[in-house]
């Protein structure tokens, strides 16, 4: 009865401002503003660079978690997505007189010349027309499975790529774009990679969330609990490609040029990677992960200079950075088999907790009574 | 298009379409047993190349030995990767096994690129091969002959292989059942080694004829490759050796008689065979030849 009141009652209750855990959120998100703050004013390009990079890792690894942790979907074409959020974001923000430096081949398509956009409708702009190509592409490719399904997604980030290609009066074909505006700076990036964050938590915990978990677990007992499979992963897909598309766009501007050979396959693994290190259905662990190879791949960067051993000179090798980051996720891959965090999320009871265990050093804890599977 | 014309490009897809299908047949191989798409397999033909240019130009070893030492090697290579790379993950989820063949393919490139070079190389050219053949009006070089012929003996090979040696009776038990094949005493390890050392081995041939034929080998070169053969190997039909071939045949035909057909096409030559693989896909999803596979509840 009570508790009845209280939900229809119009006062907004700031009880819950109290307890712990929100404090804690709110002090950190504080915190995470104030260190933004410090780093937009007194950190140097290149850092502030590498934090732009973190923060869009997130998003596209978000992105394809959605896909492929939370729906049980193998999609192998996040690259394409990317390419073309990345794509229509840098036209459409680039100022006309840039546009024809740019385009000194071919001129370029007359409609597209004169559109310029500010650039959060640019960011968005590119999202959607990277959702509306997965929503073509999904109707036919959903109905695959598994690694089918994987050949085909990267196919047709293949054929994407192939196309902006070869349309020189849209895209400027091979020779990409150059100096495109550099609007992505860090309340841009970590703004919208918050944004993705909340909105994914929120999509994950609704019921499509639950339905696309029953999908990933296992189709034929979602489909037999009245869960439609196809519009569901379609959703899920179309989702997951508009972040990507935000991901590319925030991508194109941060880099300032941009040319199709940046979207090969090569792209989509990194964030497979990230995903998998993180844990394939876990929010928090992508997040983590996002930072963790980020970073590691341009601390590793020392690898291709000359360094000394104590006492070996080893000259520099270029390329070397990319051999050592490589063995290292293959080790990772073959001892960590799930990732940094599974399934599991972070949440401050279980990281106090943590804490307060260290000295006791108890049996494994099994968060929300699940099991060890 | 003049006959002899379209003769000239018939005969190149054909010689293009054996070698896809020399590749596809490692991938195949592979598929079929481990149900792990071998993304390294390219970039193991990528090394065969190199191999071959080392020992011919650097230490100047006579072609035909340095081709067996190379075919030997390329094996060896394959059974390396699998005990290293997918041996510990043998019941681990799919996806990590694949990401750990990613991972590999990775590592394979980036080593070729520090110890190679990323600088293109030119592949030598061996007289003996690059001999140009006339025939009427249409003038071939004898690779394009030797190609699809070696490509037709090593399937015979292969296949008396796999129905009537007691590898091959082992490679197919364990292809259909993993677990039962073990109970019957099957060193199943063993046979996925040798299945690995015979999938190298092929795309060694077809590494070191793709060298003759395109030389230019530059570290990235076998990515483009490695997909369409595998892409060659799902249209066919994963798992299944005949439709690798079909499928390489498939592949290299259209793509070199639609670019002959519509030259203004030529930009987009890399995007036929995924296009080619969507289709055929949407139509019939395990491939032309690969079975049906029931869904288990």
């Amino acid at each position: 009865m009570n508790n009845n009141t209280q939900k229809q009652s119009p006062v907004i209750r700031l009880d819950w401002i109290k307890e712990r855990n929100p404090k804690l959120t709110i002090i950190s998100i504080l915190l995470l503003c104030i260190f933004l703050y410090i780093a937009d004013n007194r950190f140097d390009a290149y850092q502030v660079r590498v934090l732009n990079l973190c923060a869009i890792y997130t998003v596209l690894g978000l992105s394809m978690n959605l896909i492929n942790g939370f729906t049980g979907l193998f999609s192998l074409g996040h690259a394409g997505f990317m390419a073309i959020g990345a794509y229509t974001c840098a036209l459409f923000t680039m100022p006309v007189t840039v546009k024809d430096q740019n385009f000194f081949l071919e001129p370029i398509n007359e409609v597209l010349r004169t559109i310029v956009l500010p650039y959060p409708i640019a960011l968005l702009v590119g999202g959607i027309f990277a959702a509306l190509m997965a929503f073509l592409i999904g109707a036919p490719v959903l109905r695959l499975k598994g690694d089918y399904l994987g050949i085909a997604t990267l196919g047709f980030a293949e054929i994407i790529r192939i196309v902006i290609t070869n349309l020189q009066t849209i895209t400027n074909g091979a020779l990409g774009l150059k100096s495109i505006p550099a609007k992505t700076n860090l309340w841009w990036s970590f703004g919208i990679a918050a944004f993705t964050t909340a909105f994914l938590v929120w999509l994950i915990n609704s019921s499509y969330g639950r339905a696309f978990k029953a999908i990933r677990e296992d189709e034929i007992a979602a489909e037999a609990m009245g869960i439609n499979l196809f519009k569901h992963k379609v959703l899920s897909f179309v989702i997951g490609a508009f972040f990507a598309g935000v991901g590319g766009g925030l991508l194109g501007n941060l880099l300032g040029a941009i040319n199709p050979l940046l979207f090969r396959f090569t792209l989509t693994f990194n964030i497979l990677l990230i995903i998998v290190l993180g844990g394939m259905g876990s929010i928090t662990g992508t997040i983590i992960s996002a930072f963790i190879v980020t970073i590691g791949q341009e601390a590793l960067r020392f690898l291709d200079q000359p360094f000394s051993l104590g006492f070996i000179q080893v000259p520099g090798i270029s390329g070397l950075r990319m051999v050592v980051f490589s063995a290292l996720l293959m080790l990772v891959v073959l001892f960590f088999r799930k990732g940094l965090m599974g399934t599991n999320e972070f949440s401050w009871d279980s990281f106090i907790g943590f804490f307060k265990n260290i000295g006791k050093r108890p049996g494994k804890p099994l968060s929300k009574g699940g099991t060890e599977s | 298009m003049a006959f002899d014309v379209f003769l000239q490009h018939l005969t190149n897809g054909i010689s293009l379409g054996s070698l896809y299908a020399l590749v596809a047949i490692g991938y195949t191989m592979v598929y079929g047993i481990l149900r792990l798409i071998n993304f390294a397999h390219g970039d193991i033909f990528m090394m065969a190349t190199y191999f071959t240019f080392y020992s011919i130009v650097i230490f100047g070893v006579p072609w035909y030995a340095a081709f067996l030492a190379v075919i030997i090697v390329t094996g060896a290579l394959g059974m390396i990767l699998e005990a290293s790379a997918y041996r510990p993950l043998r019941d681990a989820p799919r996806i990590s096994i694949m990401i750990s063949a990613i991972g590999a393919s990775f590592l394979l490139e980036n080593l070729a690129i520090v110890v190679f070079g990323g600088r293109p190389k030119a592949f030598p050219a061996l007289d003996f091969f690059t001999e140009v053949i006339r025939l009427g009006t249409v003038s071939i070089q004898r690779l394009t002959f030797i190609i699809p012929v070696m490509t037709l003996v090593l399937l015979y090979v292969l296949l008396y292989l796999i129905n009537n040696t007691k590898s091959g009776m082992a490679m197919r038990a364990v292809s259909k059942d993993f677990e039962t094949s073990r109970l019957m005493g099957i060193d199943v390890n063993r046979t996925i080694s040798v299945t690995f050392c015979i999938g190298s081995m092929l795309a060694a041939v077809g590494g070191i004829m793709w060298g003759m034929k395109f030389p230019q080998i530059q570290p990235l070169m076998g990515v483009m490759p490695g997909v369409k053969c595998f892409i060659a190997a799902v249209i066919g039909g994963i798992g299944n050796i005949h439709g690798a071939v079909l499928g390489g045949f498939i592949l290299g035909l259209v793509e070199i008689l639609l670019i002959a057909f519509l030259p203004d096409l030529t930009g987009y030559r890399d995007a036929f065979a995924f296009i080619l693989l969507i289709i055929v896909l949407l139509f019939r999803p395990t491939g032309i030849m690969g079975e049906k596979i029931a869904e288990k509840v």
